[in-house]
């Protein structure tokens, strides 16, 4: 557990950082510092281990004051990952990620066999282990970055906009991929980013700072998403808080509608007799959405035997998970070209379609639902949002 | 015919001088760089000292050469003959050049990689000896290669006081109003030179394989 007690950081010059900030990151779980430029996450983040000293207050880990322990001990039990990686440019990945072991004092063996088990559980090749950063991507270099930080197994971890610096499709698989982690390790992990979005999809608790760091509200995602305390929350949550909210809504009440799918390489005559509204849906091999094909604009010049191919097939849609929340579902209905969005399940294969009517019908159960817990989260802390299963879409396939 | 008599009656004055000129330059080197890290460090870390610091060694640069040497031996209380003035002066020169050299380089480390070795509990002195100086390597290298042959050419100074090493060969051609020890001179100094660059660039190559790996494969 993380606790700042009044934490204040003011420079000589007199502006303030930090403004008696009070905030506890809860053991295990991912809390969330969010705010504009200048708001003082950063400088919140450098306090715990340090690196910024506050003016006034206490930083206490775990229930002791880390003002009174030996900066380089304290850091060395604490996880950070930062922007762009920070790799030092003259050690190999191994040696990169063996880095907080060795100071520790492990030997040379053992510091190399947890560097190799960390590479495999941030996901890259063992292969990896004898290269320099820079020959890897921006996305190689931060799973680095995070497995340096897991090496000496911290309880604690700092991430200071640690996916901000790589392109969006690399981001989204490294923050599903953090998810997964972080279900699997139960880190107590103090994350900062200026993207709601991303605090919304990673964080169990965001705290949302103003600029002159002063706290402005600090709540669970769907509650930050669906009740604002302020303006300037309502404004930074954005104009698309109501959409996003929905991945805190379970579908519980959504009905799948069956599809007749037609495989890559059947016939056109074969898609035109499965198709519905002049829409066919076609699947891989393995059963997996890949698009949809228009039956009546496929046809001019083509006999009725020949077989569908990549080329006929529209892929303007995304798939939606079943276990995926009502955002995913909306999304895959409303992007389809042929208005049924395809639902898959968790391996990817498909379970059917939604149209964007039944979506509909399925959020306002939702929020019947949760109108009715909602008079229990008033009083009860420990009640969530109304099936508030945090299984969320990261990676939106195309069908 | 005449030439190859006197260079082969002269090879073993030759090669004596070629390792006078070895160390006088060398060992200067060394000590130049010993004290250059500290100071180069203390310049890049305080930055009120890097003015001061990075002027007053450029400033000791501008210090005429044969004025040194003469100026030493009444500094050191050295005799005049002695070789240490000409260690002594070619190790300030040395310094003069590798302070701003050391301290930019420094400078040059990333700051995320700096930031990341004090996030990870590295102190003051590990963060130096294992992260700072080794990204620092190919700039500090650079700087090396410069003094080195600065170095080579100032011991022949030393000649004018009567110090053995290649320079003497100079001052002999000149007294004897014959060309080839001036020529033989040149070609060992030139040699030396290229000799002591090759060792320094192996050096820093063997330093950084990291800096290879960088050229994309």
């Amino acid at each position: 557990m993380i606790r700042f007690d009044q934490v204040t950081k003011a420079y000589p010059d007199g502006t303030v950082a930090v403004d008696g900030l009070d905030l506890t990151a809860p053991t295990g779980r991912t809390t969330v510092l969010v705010g504009p430029s200048g708001c003082g996450k950063t400088t919140s983040l450098r306090m715990v281990n340090r690196l910024i000293e506050p003016s006034s207050g206490t930083v206490l880990l775990d229930g002791r004051d880390t003002a009174g322990l030996d900066t380089a001990e304290l850091r060395r039990g604490i996880g950070y990952v930062i922007q762009n990686a920070g790799l030092f440019p003259h050690r190999t990945v191994a040696d990169n990620i063996a880095s907080v072991p060795r100071l520790l004092g492990w030997t040379r063996r053992r510091a190399r066999d947890r560097a190799l088990e960390l590479l495999e559980l941030v996901g890259l090749p063992a292969s990896y282990a004898g290269r320099y950063p820079a020959q890897l991507s921006g996305g190689q270099q931060q799973r680095v970055g995070v497995a340096r930080a897991l090496a000496a197994d911290p309880p604690v971890m700092l991430m200071d906009e640690p996916f901000s610096a790589v392109d969006p499709v690399v981001r989204a698989r490294l923050q599903e991929e953090f998810l997964a982690l972080q279900r699997e390790i139960g880190k107590t992990i103090l994350f900062v980013t200026h993207d709601i979005a991303e605090a919304v999809t990673l964080g169990d608790r965001i705290a949302v700072l103003r600029v002159g760091g002063h706290l402005a509200q600090f709540a669970e995602p769907h509650e930050l998403l669906t009740r604002p305390v302020d303006d300037f929350v309502a404004d930074f949550v954005g104009r698309d808080r109501g959409y996003r909210a929905l991945d805190f809504a379970a579908p519980a009440a959504l009905e799948v509608r069956e599809e007749p799918a037609v495989r890559l390489g059947a016939t056109l005559e074969q898609a035109r007799a499965a198709a519905r509204d002049g829409w066919a849906l076609v699947v891989s091999d393995e059963n997996r959405p890949l698009g949809w094909i228009d039956v009546g604009a496929a046809a001019p010049g083509t006999a009725g035997t020949d077989p569908v191919g990549h080329g006929h097939l529209l892929l303007g849609g995304t798939t939606a998970r079943r276990s995926g929340g009502l955002r995913e579902l909306l999304d895959a209905a409303l992007s389809s070209p042929s208005g049924r969005g395809a639902v898959t399940d968790d391996a990817g294969a498909l379970t059917g379609t939604v149209t964007p009517e039944d979506v509909v019908r399925a959020i306002t159960a939702a929020r019947a639902e949760d109108a009715a817990a909602g008079a229990g989260r008033e009083t009860g802390p420990g009640a969530t949002a109304a099936g508030g299963d945090r299984n969320r879409a990261a990676a939106e396939g195309t069908a | 015919m005449i030439a190859l008599r006197w260079l082969s009656d002269n090879a073993g004055v030759m090669a004596e001088y070629f390792l006078a000129h070895v160390w006088l330059s060398v060992l200067p080197l060394l000590l130049g760089l010993v004290l250059a890290l500290p100071l180069g460090w203390a310049a890049h870390h305080f930055g009120f000292l890097y003015r001061p610091l990075v002027a007053g060694s450029a400033l000791l640069y501008t210090l005429p050469s044969l004025a040194l040497f003469v100026l030493l031996p009444q500094v050191l209380g050295t005799r005049m003959l002695d070789p240490v003035n000409i260690v002594c002066a070619l190790t300030v020169y040395t310094v003069a050049l590798l302070v701003r050299v050391v301290a930019d380089g420094l400078a040059a480390v990333p700051e995320d990689t700096v930031r990341a070795a004090d996030a990870m509990g590295y102190t003051a002195v590990q963060r130096w000896a294992a992260v700072e100086l080794p990204v620092a390597v190919p700039v500090i290298a650079a700087g090396l290669r410069v003094a080195s042959v600065s170095n080579v050419s100032l011991v022949s100074l030393g000649a004018l006081l009567g110090i053995p090493q290649l320079g003497s060969l100079f001052t002999l051609g000149f007294q004897l109003g014959y060309l080839l020890p001036i020529a033989a001179g040149i070609v060992l100094c030139l040699l030396l030179a290229w000799l002591l660059d090759g060792l320094i660039l192996a050096a820093a190559r063997l330093l950084t394989p990291w800096k290879r790996a960088e050229t994309p494969a």
